[in-house]
């Protein structure tokens, strides 16, 4: 077999379709990935980068020959080391996976099987492909676990999924990975599902174990400052077809297409923070604790006030209880201890206490668009409903009204009598927030809106929401993960740390040091769309804990 | 302009579902209007025992020397009807409970549910031989009987269906804007939980039909002389043992009724999953 040491992983004009068969419709194909073409050397890692649909995560499965169901390569080769992968029979392409190209997934919550061990799983394909001994490969991982910086790694093995945390079971997989010493590895989103200070650790070890066993990587995301830090390529995708192709640091400092531009420079936005009026705030919650089961706090002792036509963001990380005090503010979860006012009124803590009035001015945007609909409804019933509930309008001067709405977030009338499954992620957040609005609120809770969109979309949809700030004087409690959308649209910030409230105030304090340490680490750990950046902040905390 | 729209329909079902929405359509046919399609009466003896199949009877006679096709055409009445009525009040209850029980949750899901294992726990056979044996034999007793002991399957099916929606963010929208419970089973929920609810609607009416056959057989269902499909095999199954197959032309009556429904219920499932994005 020749063997291209230079040209360790060549794709050449790949091609691939889907068919779709709607029932009652001619099955028609529709093409995924349009004649992609790169190289990829040993040790290097190639980034593809791309809004959802733009393939990229098609394209990482396909260099494993793989095509999910319903999609066939239909052009194109793939050549791993002078073979052409794709032209290779069912058991040999069997050989290849997982011995010579592995692959990371996105969820790895989802990706272990939760009744076996994590040792167990980490060395199977080891096992399968008869490449180690039990003992040398469970040596092997143990070696793996080390340089991934698991804690304790004897027995790391020997847990199950459930008990460890996220970030971990996300780098057992890139041990997983490792373990039957592979090639090449495709990262589909590895990091995605993490939280901004869990990134940054599994970003650093995914790229040390790159460096240090010289393999090769695909490695796939929508984030351009993640992919940044890692890849020494960058492609850039959209509905399947290549944007530009270059090198990091062409890319990020350099573009020549103006998608690639408008990837680098999202978030530009800026608002100008609003003094607090003299006027009573128009939510002020007071001494928050909350617990599910009665007796384990999930907040803690939480006071926080927002005024009316302000933004309040929430942030922290997974479990920080941000989305728990959403809850108690909406009356799902009935506090323990403390108060809520909202409109100079004290709500009562059981939803069924709360007069129609109060349900009314406080309404609630959530992240799933997908699920916070009712998907046999259409948009015209989903945003009729609160028009017809709360004001009694209905026929034609709900339908006017309706529609009203569907103007004012840029969707119109053609959209009526459409299902909520016919509308793309952007134009679903969209009708949720005509939803909310229909009921002509005062504050409106935005739980994680724009965490599961693109960020050019998740763009509009906080252009449109400051917009109807404006007009409607609307008050927004804010709750996202997302530093730099906090930035972006907030007049006061409240940061979250396991369910206390580490720091409140107006953003121009909150985000003016002197920080506090969970504070300075929480915006130290947001990736910058800069070359060197996670070297430059892991160099600063090696610094710090050697000082200390 | 309908009849456009109804050739729209008919061309858009798949093969199956055409022949099953025939099939369904001539035996509606055949029940509505039993007296004027039958040959002869039902219940009159004109030949001799377990007669072949001949240009006089066109499927034979019976075991006592009754027309089969006219029994059959007759039995569509009752089967379908009494049949058809049981497996509707059991969904009637069935759905409306198991929702109320995932909707309301706590003690009423509790009461609910246990009450349903209590009734689970007899045997439905037996429990139909009691209440019926007690009530007067009519054919609304039967119906309601056969309904509130089918109901207990539905309830459980609803019900699991029910939790998994009552859990979704729209439902929970809606609970935040303060609609009443009834507005959720019915707007929320329902047009969600319909694919397993109408799949499960075949199955059950081929239970009732065969449900009914038994207490038929036990002198509890239809009474005879009257004709349906599950005693007619009864009665004639002591001829399969002599090689005559009179008992098999009601079976497979009851066999292509069964198969017909479950086609025009996948028909519609694949139909309406569409809304959901094909899935």
């Amino acid at each position: 077999m020749p063997t291209i040491a230079s040209q360790f992983l060549e794709v050449q004009g790949l091609q691939i379709e889907a068919s779709i068969n709607m029932p009652g419709e001619e099955s028609r194909s529709i093409t995924l990935v349009d004649n992609i073409s790169f190289k990829l050397e040993k040790g290097k890692v190639l980034g593809l980068i791309g809004e959802s649909g733009a393939g990229k995560s098609t394209i990482g499965l396909a260099a494993l020959s793989y095509g999910r169901g319903g999609c066939n390569i239909t052009g194109g080769k793939i050549i791993l080391e002078g073979e052409d992968i794709l032209s290779l029979s069912p058991a040999q392409v069997r050989k290849i996976r997982g011995t010579r190209i592995a692959y990371v997934a996105q969820s790895a919550a989802a990706a272990f099987n939760p009744a076996h061990r994590i040792g167990d799983q980490v060395i199977e394909v080891a096992l399968e492909h008869k490449l180690m001994s039990k003992t040398a490969a469970l040596a092997y991982a143990e070696v793996l676990y080390e340089k991934l910086g698991l804690p304790d790694p004897q027995n790391f093995g020997k847990r199950y999924p459930h008990q460890v945390s996220g970030g971990q079971l996300q780098r057992a997989m890139t041990v997983m990975a490792l373990c039957a010493k592979p090639d090449l590895i495709v990262f589909d989103e590895p990091t995605t599902a993490l939280d901004v200070t869990t990134q940054i650790e599994v970003l650093a070890t995914i790229k040390t174990a790159i460096i240090d066993t010289g393999v090769a990587a695909l490695y796939i995301t929508h984030d351009l400052a993640v992919v940044a830090q890692v890849s020494d390529h960058i492609m850039v995708l959209r509905q399947g077809k290549m944007v530009e192709y270059g090198d990091t640091n062409q890319i990020i400092n350099d573009a020549t297409q103006q998608y690639t531009q408008e990837l680098v420079s999202v978030r530009a936005m800026e608002k100008p923070e609003i003094a607090d009026p003299d006027s009573p705030p128009i939510l002020h919650v007071k001494n928050i604790d909350a617990a599910y089961d009665g007796v384990n706090k999930i907040l803690n002792d939480v006071s926080l006030h927002l005024h009316r036509g302000q933004t309040l963001s929430i942030v922290g990380e997974s479990g920080s209880g941000k989305s728990t005090l959403a809850r108690v503010i909406t009356g799902l979860l009935p506090q323990l201890n403390g108060e809520i006012s909202f409109n100079g009124q004290s709500l009562s803590t059981a939803l069924r206490g709360r007069s129609k009035e109060q349900l009314r001015s406080l309404q609630m945007i959530y992240q799933m668009a997908d699920v916070a609909m009712n998907p046999r409804h259409t948009i015209g019933q989903i945003i009729g409903r609160p028009i017809e509930f709360y004001f009694g309008i209905k026929g034609a001067e709900n339908r006017r009204q309706t529609i009203a709405l569907l103007e004012q977030i840029e969707l119109g009338e053609k959209y009526f009598d459409r299902y909520p499954a016919e509308l793309s992620g952007g134009q679903k957040q969209r009708v949720c927030i005509a939803r909310a609005l229909a009921a002509k609120p005062s504050l409106i809770i935005c739980d994680e809106v724009t965490s599961a969109l693109d960020p050019l979309v998740a763009d509009g949809i906080l252009q449109l929401l400051m917009d109807l700030q404006k007009k409607h004087d609307i008050a927004y409690l804010f709750i996202t993960h997302d530093i730099d959308t906090v930035r972006a649209i907030s007049d006061s910030i409240a940061v979250m740390y396991q369910g206390s409230l580490v720091r409140f105030g107006k953003k121009s304090n909150v985000l003016t040091p002197p920080f506090d340490d969970y504070t300075d680490m929480l915006l130290a750990s947001v990736p910058k769309m800069e070359l060197g950046w996670l070297e430059r902040i892991l160099a600063n905390r090696k610094m710090q804990s050697a000082d200390n | 302009m309908s009849n456009i729209m109804m050739l729209n329909f008919a061309s858009r079902l798949s093969w199956g579902a055409r022949i099953g929405l025939f099939c369904l359509i001539l035996f509606s046919l055949a029940a509505i209007f039993a007296p004027f399609v039958a040959p002869y009466p039902q219940d009159e003896i004109l030949g001799d025992v377990w007669e072949p199949i001949s240009s006089n009877f066109w499927l034979g006679t019976d075991q006592l020397g009754r027309d089969i096709l006219s029994r059959l055409i007759h039995g569509a009445r009752n089967t379908f009807f009494i049949a058809g009525a049981a497996t509707l009040l059991s969904f009637f209850m069935g759905t409306f409970l198991g929702f109320l029980a995932a909707v309301s949750g706590g003690r009423t899901d509790q009461l609910l549910s246990r009450s349903n294992d209590l009734m689970m726990a007899i045997p439905t056979l037996i429990f139909a031989l009691v209440v019926l044996s007690v009530l007067p034999s009519s054919m609304l007793v039967l119906i309601v009987v056969m309904g509130v002991l089918d109901s207990t399957r539905v309830f459980r099916l609803s019900r699991a269906v029910a939790v998994d929606i009552v859990v979704m963010d729209y439902v929970e929208a809606a609970r935040l804007r303060g609609e009443n419970t009834l507005w959720i089973i019915f707007r929320e929920i329902l047009p969600n939980a319909l694919s397993p609810l109408f799949a499960e609607f075949g199955l059950r009416f081929a239970f009732a039909v065969l449900f009914l056959s038994t207490l038929s057989f036990l002198g509890l269902g239809i009474q005879p002389p009257d004709a349906d499909w599950g005693s007619m095999v009864k009665e004639n199954k002591d001829g399969i043992v002599f090689g005559i197959p009179a008992a098999l032309i009601p079976a497979a009556a009851i066999a292509i009724l069964t198969i017909s429904i479950n086609l025009v219920v996948d028909s519609i499932l694949s139909r309406t999953s569409s809304l959901k994005g094909g899935r």
